[in-house]
């Protein structure tokens, strides 16, 4: 087996990974969530929603039948060398993937219609990529981000004078504007400053933390707890049903340097099937699993 | 909360029995479409041409599924509500041209469609978003497909089901909308998540 093909099997088997099976943090936070709730049509929703990942686990099936648009995170260490051609194997890897699960094709061609049937299309799957200083290895994380949360996605041209009263006041319109259209408990990702493309960016990135983990800045840290707290407090609860402790699992916050004139919010909005996988490859062509277990 | 079992054809009688927060389960015939299914039923109603089924009774399930061919039968293996507010601009000719007396989807839906209810006499019921694995269980076959050119998830599926369900009556033929009494009671917090956070609205 050549290198080429071991990153290919690995990111297929991420991609079956994330359909199929929730990470650990996020199964146990709904669990924890339906144990919780106390507002009947929520409650009864958690349960359906526990029982469906339940069952899509153990059966190795898609637990929503919207399995997303693919995103990867690739993450090179600087002294891994071996890269080239990595996003013809990405796009190779979700076209089979897209057999093999299988997966929803969900790629259409926005300008002349038509669905590509297998995942692929311009610029998607869409391939982000960072250095990690001094890493060996090759981190890809997948991330297929249904079309109903990111429908309720925002981003907010705030005037600097605002501040961060206005980067609650828009989050909350946010959450508000979306109530029961991205399929709560949500996680919320929110990216502040840098620039309009890059709030957005670093609000969709904050999705990949574990659930539960703080900010390292306590600024930071203490204005994702008010959030989430706020936002459940609107009470729509899990699918928009009505519900005490369940429209959000958690809110997530970074920030860039801003523009003196401008301060960008980007809102990025996942559903309660928050769905990722991560594995690392090492150039002896270990395989470490970071979010799954290999059977 | 009550909980209802209906075998389509779903009638207006039937339909009318239910109130907000009841549970039905559906048993009988489904038909899936989402925003190009129904656009292309009603351009088609428009120039007078007959619909490849006839829909009436039958329940509409906002839905595009994840399919499998297996030999020359399909096969659903998830099938999960999508987003109904997308719907909103077709919903109401769409009750009104083809006499479909229950909606599935998700989210609920908006003011139009909930007046276009109450006078076609239809219900709303929500399953729960992206429960596809369970949706499937209630799914016995694939009875027909038809306008596959619009893609698995755009093209109409005409389901068999078995105790289809839970749904959750969402919006009732008397007007109420449980998304809506959500939403108004949201707006009634908005003052005190205000105060907590500092700011006014």
């Amino acid at each position: 087996m050549t290198f080429y093909t071991l990153i290919e099997d690995t990111t297929v088997k991420l991609l079956k990974f994330a359909a199929t099976q929730l990470p650990n943090d996020v199964s146990e936070a709904l669990k924890k969530m339906q144990e919780e709730e106390t507002i009947p049509p929520s409650k009864a929703a958690l349960s359906t929603i526990v029982d469906n990942f339940g069952i899509a686990e153990e059966t190795a099936t898609p637990m929503c039948q919207d399995t997303g648009i693919h995103i990867y995170y690739v993450n090179i260490g600087e002294n891994f060398p071996k890269v080239i051609g990595i996003e013809e194997i990405l796009r190779r890897a979700s076209a089979r993937a897209t057999k093999e699960v299988p997966l929803r094709p969900n790629a259409v061609n926005p300008i002349v219609g038509g669905n590509s049937g297998d995942n692929t299309g311009r610029h998607i799957p869409f391939i982000n990529y960072d250095f990690i200083p001094g890493a060996d290895f090759l981190e890809i994380t997948v991330f297929p981000k249904g079309g109903g949360s990111e429908n309720m996605c925002a981003l907010g041209m705030l005037k600097p004078g605002q501040g961060i009263k206005g980067i609650k006041k828009f989050v909350i319109e946010t959450i508000f504007n979306a109530g029961g259209q991205p399929c709560p408990p949500v996680v919320v990702g929110i990216g502040i400053g840098g620039g309009a493309d890059i709030a957005l960016k670093l609000g969709k990135k904050q999705l990949m933390r574990p659930l539960g983990q703080r900010h390292p800045e306590p600024e930071i840290a203490k204005l994702e707890e008010e959030l989430l707290e706020a936002i459940n407090m609107t009470g729509f609860g899990s699918m928009g049903l009505g519900g005490e402790v369940s429209t959000a699992l958690d809110v997530k916050i970074d920030y860039a340097h801003r523009h003196p004139a401008s301060l960008p919010v980007g809102v990025a909005i996942q559903c309660w099937a928050a769905r990722k996988s991560t594995a690392r490859i090492y150039q002896d062509g270990r395989v470490e699993f970071l979010t799954h277990k290999e059977d | 909360m009550v909980e209802y079992h209906f075998t389509t054809p779903i009638t207006k009688e039937d339909v009318q029995k239910l109130r907000i927060g009841d549970v039905i389960y559906v048993t009988g015939t489904v038909f899936t479409a989402r925003d190009e299914a129904h656009e292309r039923a009603l351009e088609m109603a428009e120039k007078g041409e007959s619909m490849p089924i006839n829909f009436e009774g039958l329940a509409v399930y906002h839905c595009g599924p994840v399919v499998r061919k297996v030999g020359d039968q399909w096969e659903i293996v998830a099938a999960g509500p999508t987003t109904s507010t997308r719907m909103d601009i077709f919903e109401e000719e769409f009750i009104k041209t083809f006499g479909v007396n229950v909606i599935i989807g998700k989210g609920g839906m908006g003011a139009r469609t909930v007046k276009a209810m109450q006078e076609y006499k239809a219900v709303y019921t929500a399953f729960v978003g992206g429960a596809a694995v369970v949706a499937a269980k209630g799914i016995k076959r694939v009875k027909e497909v038809h306008w596959l050119d619009l893609g698995t998830p755009e093209c109409l599926w005409v389901l068999e089901v078995e105790k289809f369900g839970p749904l959750i009556v969402g919006i009732d033929t008397y007007g109420d909308s449980l998304f809506q009494n959500v939403a108004d009671q949201a707006q009634k917090k908005l003052p005190q998540i205000g105060e907590f956070l500092g700011i006014t609205f």
